[in-house]
């Protein structure tokens, strides 16, 4: 039995997925021979750190009752640092600002000889590259699959799946929000305020949605596949990025006549785009929902499209998990 | 009935060698039945938002046209409230590929100065256009 101890740096709605999924999935990953044993949590009020193991599901139910998981004092740097284990999976907040708290926590892992599995955007949108090369220079394994398309495995496809292609171009809805908001004003010509408030009220779109609706997100999924994928060093400020909120119901009715629906889609290629698309009906991109979906262009296996759910915790979860048993696997 | 089998071939051809084509053909006993000239040969549809109609909506479609290798060919507008953003699916065919962009560059430089949101197809090389 192989065990490898893991750190869940942030407890939010992914955390949470994380350690819900280790429970759900003991038996199949004994069966695979792997004990994954998590040792660390840290929320923003504390923490839990217990080098035999934590119970997960009482640490489920305290942030649950009291919202928090904190037990003790220690930060998440104090973890990372001082307590011995393999895997940080860093699932704090995206701050597209300065990528903070979570690019300190990625390169003080680096920095303690620990791999690093993360859901979080902002430092890879803004420091890829030094991150990168923080994992390489200390032969760490670096892994992200949970921050582009929620559960839909795209950098597993291209990297591995896909090995010994050339990838010539991607595109993708890789916002669940936009792609909810604008199928919903198609189907029933709303307008895109009464649509938001809407998504607002089911969860799936944000109190300040901005984020989301101005193709902010979708850019730094679409950075982190252009670094990742075509080896560029761009941040997400190299974007040419256009948002949904000028969209009315007229033109997507126009578009409808024509056998079109509108989609933000994400180009990435010889230029990096975000914008508003015309997808014809019966194009593999014209997903509905909060459905997300990449359509990889290689010179040897064609055009491969996958889609998917793109968020929630479980989903988001499932990403994490894979790439959690990837470095079991591999190190 | 005439003793001869009829078959229809057609031929994508430049203008400039038309003639010699229905020559060579005619000489080796193939009768031309239909001669067609077709121009603009690529095609491209966009939907422009924004205050359409009072930022010169002749303007707009003039630049396209007044280039003479591209043409604004078909057009519907809808305008829901007076003040609010109107809409317009726009079909604009060109003599070529090549020539369809400098058109799309030529709109989108036009959408841009008058705030009008542009919504292209997918990449032309992905089946959108």
């Amino acid at each position: 039995m192989k065990t490898k101890k893991i750190s869940i740096i942030g407890f939010g709605a992914v955390g949470q997925g994380v350690a819900r999924s280790i429970l759900a999935k003991k038996e199949y990953l004994h069966k695979q021979g792997i004990d994954l044993r998590v040792i660390g949590i840290s929320d923003s009020k504390g923490s839990e750190i217990n080098i035999k193991g934590i119970d997960l599901e009482s640490a489920l139910k305290r942030k649950k009752q009291k919202g928090t998981v904190a037990k003790g004092n220690d930060t998440a740097l104090d973890i990372i640092r001082n307590v011995e284990h393999d895997i940080v999976v860093e699932a704090t907040p995206t701050n597209i600002e300065n990528g903070e708290p979570g690019l300190s926590n990625m390169l003080a892992a680096f920095d303690a000889g620990r791999h690093v599995v993360t859901s979080n955007k902002g430092p890879l949108a803004l420091h890829f590259t030094e991150l990168k090369e923080a994992a390489e220079d200390n032969g760490l394994h670096f892994r992200y699959e949970a921050t582009v398309g929620g559960a839909v495995p795209i950098f597993n496809l291209v990297h591995e799946a896909l090995a010994g292609n050339t990838v010539i171009g991607i595109e993708g809805i890789l916002n669940g929000t936009c792609n909810y908001i604008l199928t919903r004003m198609a189907e029933e010509r709303m307008p895109y305020e009464l649509v938001l408030k809407e998504a607002q009220e089911l969860g799936i779109a944000e109190a300040d949605p901005t984020y989301d609706v101005e193709g902010i997100d979708s850019a730094c999924k679409l950075v982190i596949i252009a670094n990742s994928v075509f080896g560029q060093d761009a941040a997400y400020h190299d974007v040419d990025a256009t948002g949904i909120t000028k969209i009315t119901p007229e033109a997507l009715e126009l578009a409808n006549r024509n056998n079109y629906v509108v989609k933000l889609v994400c180009e990435a290629g010889d230029k990096l785009t975000v914008a508003p698309r015309l997808v014809p009906k019966r194009h593999p991109l014209a997903v509905g929902g909060t459905l997300n979906v990449a359509s990889i262009l290689t010179d040897l296996a064609g055009r491969i499209t996958i889609s998917g759910k793109g968020a929630g915790s479980i989903e988001t979860a499932s990403s994490i998990l894979s790439d959690i048993l990837y470095i079991a696997r591999n190190s | 009935p005439r003793g001869t089998i009829p078959v229809q071939v057609t031929f994508e051809i430049e203008h400039r060698v038309l003639n010699k084509l229905i020559e060579r053909l005619e000489k080796s006993g193939v009768k031309v039945a239909r001669v067609g000239e077709e121009r603009l040969r690529a095609t491209v549809s966009v939907i422009l938002i924004g205050h359409i109609v009072h930022s010169d909506m002749g303007d707009t479609i003039d630049r396209i046209d007044s280039t003479g290798f591209a043409e604004v060919v078909d057009m519907s507008l809808s305008m829901p409230v007076i003040e609010k953003a109107s809409s317009a699916y726009l079909v604009i065919n060109a003599v070529g590929e090549k020539e369809l962009c400098k058109a799309l560059d030529i709109l989108r430089d036009v959408a841009h100065k008058k705030d009008l949101l542009i919504i292209e197809p997918i990449r032309l090389n992905s089946g959108g256009a």
